[in-house]
């Protein structure tokens, strides 16, 4: 539930940039452009909505985050050592041998992350599995899964899309980080996605549309979800890919795998309001 | 006498009344696993997941999240391959303590033909760390296999089948079923027989056969197969010094690959393989199948006769 405390989630956001740009450049390989256009999502997710911190991490009437686009771990490991899941150090690490951050989420060795995701379309069905046993077991924990636009190729996602309406679980919300680039090119050059919405509603889902980058709009589309009964629902946020960093916005090769070098970093670093890697 | 997939409905029956955390899914195909016997029995612990496969498998890793057993139930050619990398990624990897249960192995589909006859599981999922492989011979086996892979922490592979079995002989001792051991079904002394599943209860019939020649045959029933017996392998490898291995599976990668594996590591001796000769299979009925595919008791003699020439000739 959203906390009374006073956080300024614009200051949390630009740490968190800053922190995915540090580890991006640590590890010299990665998938930035999607971990940026995430950001503001998991901000508001980790640190107004969800009841989830190292508190409450083995409760199972815990809140649940999964990543489905598993390459953008990034946003997810800054959101997790900012709750104190481990400590900012890790961020030197991320993706060197006998690391406990890897290249893609694993939950046997990073605390706080709930699955080992990077295939696309597995996250959003893990996601469904724990919202279907939240409701049999009449827990309150609710469940948020965020996609990237790509991973919508994936026809398990249309498998889940049908499983979760039938079964009715109010108790999930898909968040789908819509920046329209996915690894080779722009989503619209790749295959017929849209009607997005169209498609959502057909399935049986409550689709809202927001700006993903517009914490009022995330903070309403989130009380919103709270209210829908009988069905899920799905937020088709729009994003921009690798927003934050100027030279990176839309541009389709910071997809990854790579992290920025020379002026570049400095550049990236300083958007960030830092002034160089610690 | 009765189906393995007919014993699996029956014995999830009979553990649902004692245990109350596992759950059933389905993906369409009650009706031809078995488990349609536990829909009507316990409608609310049967969860259908629809002709989704993928979907099924991650999201039973959900479920396993939250500390229930789910036990994943379709075809084999499904949950070895359609799910497999689902199965990989999302169970496998974060080790998650789900139980894949699949009916329709081998040649013993019968009449729905190469699409559902699946000649590779035991190859697929051997492989993919943390998983075990369970395959048991007969219905009392089945619940005993069962039960146990229940209570083991971790990723399981089952096996059951669609034409009925008899109880065989030896193969059910009192004490419980234990993962990495295999059974000594019937002693012998100048050959071992390794075989698997249905296979077991015609490798009795092959040592019958044998015994008529005056050659003395081991059974060993490996329905452990993997974590596989290692030390009764070794064992039968030295006492007998010849192995021939037997398995409704393609001879590549199976239950033979896997003794193999031990034998030409610990304790080398003369082998040969009963099984599908890495070809698709047809339609037709079973028995038929299994004479046209070269998996019957006969098939087994041969081949104890081939390996046998080996062993004198060393």
């Amino acid at each position: 539930m959203s906390s009374d405390t006073d956080i300024d989630l614009k200051a949390l956001a630009l740490e968190m940039r800053g922190n995915i740009i540090k580890m991006n450049c640590h590890a010299g390989s990665g998938h930035p452009g999607g971990a940026l256009s995430s950001v503001e999502m998991l901000t508001y997710l980790f640190f107004k909505e969800m009841n989830f911190g190292p508190n409450n991490a083995l409760d199972n009437d815990r809140d649940r985050f999964i990543l489905s686009k598993g390459h953008g771990c990034m946003s997810l490991y800054a959101a997790l050592a900012k709750k104190g899941f481990f400590d900012e150090e890790e961020f030197k690490h991320l993706r060197h041998i006998d690391s406990m951050l890897q290249g893609h989420p694993d939950r046997v060795k990073t605390p706080g992350v709930e699955f080992n995701s990077g295939s696309l379309g597995q996250g959003f069905s893990f996601s469904l599995g724990c919202a279907l046993a939240g409701k049999r077991r009449g827990s309150d924990g609710r469940i948020y899964a965020l996609l990237g636009d790509g991973e919508l190729n994936e026809g398990q996602v249309w498998e889940g899309l049908m499983f979760g309406a039938h079964y009715k679980l109010d108790n999930i919300v898909a968040l789908v980080d819509y920046n329209k680039l996915q690894s080779d090119d722009l989503n619209s050059n790749i295959t017929a996605l849209e009607p997005l919405m169209d498609k959502f509603s057909a399935f049986g889902w409550h689709a809202i549309e927001i700006d993903g980058h517009n914490f009022d709009e995330i903070a309403a589309a989130l009380a919103e979800a709270r209210t829908v009964q009988g069905k899920p629902t799905i937020i088709l946020a729009h994003t921009v890919k690798g927003k934050g960093i100027s030279y990176m916005e839309g541009v389709p090769k910071w997809h990854g795998s790579l992290a920025p070098q020379g002026e570049e970093r400095s550049q990236a670093l300083r958007e960030c309001g830092l002034e160089g890697l610690d | 006498m009765i189906s393995l997939r007919e014993a699996f409905g029956n014995s999830l029956v009979e553990l649902a009344k004692t245990r109350d955390d596992f759950v059933v899914l389905d993906a369409d195909v009650a009706g031809g696993t078995g488990v349609n016997i536990f829909r009507d029995a316990y409608p609310d612990r049967f969860i259908q997941c629809a002709i989704a496969e993928q979907n099924m498998v991650s999201m039973a890793a959900g479920l396993a999240s939250t500390g229930v057993i789910p036990i994943v139930t379709c075809y084999a050619v499904f949950a070895s391959m359609r799910a497999i990398e689902q199965a990989r990624n999302g169970v496998g990897y974060p080790n998650f303590n789900v139980k894949i249960a699949a009916s329709h192995i081998g040649m013993d589909v019968g009449p729905d033909g190469a699409s559902h006859q699946c000649v590779e599981d035991v190859a697929i999922y051997r492989a993919i760390p943390n998983y075990s492989v369970v395959s048991p011979a007969d219905p009392t086996e089945l619940k005993r296999s069962l039960s146990a892979i229940l209570d083991h922490q971790g990723p399981v592979y089952f096996r059951t089948g669609r034409s009925p079995v008899p109880e065989i002989e030896g193969n059910n001792p009192s004490a419980p079923f234990l993962l990495g051991k295999g059974q000594l079904v019937r002693e012998g002394t100048d050959l071992t027989i390794i075989a698997v599943g249905i296979m077991v209860h015609r490798a009795v019939l092959a040592a019958e056969l044998l015994a008529t020649q005056g050659v003395s045959c081991r059974v060993v029933n490996m329905a452990s197969l993997k974590p596989i017996d290692r030390d009764l392998v070794i064992k039968c490898a030295a006492e007998t010094g010849a192995i021939v291995t037997a398995e409704d599976h393609n001879v590549m990668g199976g239950l033979g690959s896997a003794v193999a594996e031990v034998v030409v590591s610990a304790s080398p001796c003369p082998m040969d393989f009963v099984g599908i000769q890495d070809t698709f299979g047809e339609s037709g009925e079973p028995d038929d199948l299994a004479a046209k595919y070269g998996l019957t008791e006969k098939d087994m003699v041969e081949a104890a006769e081939r390996v046998l020439a080996r062993k004198v000739g060393q």
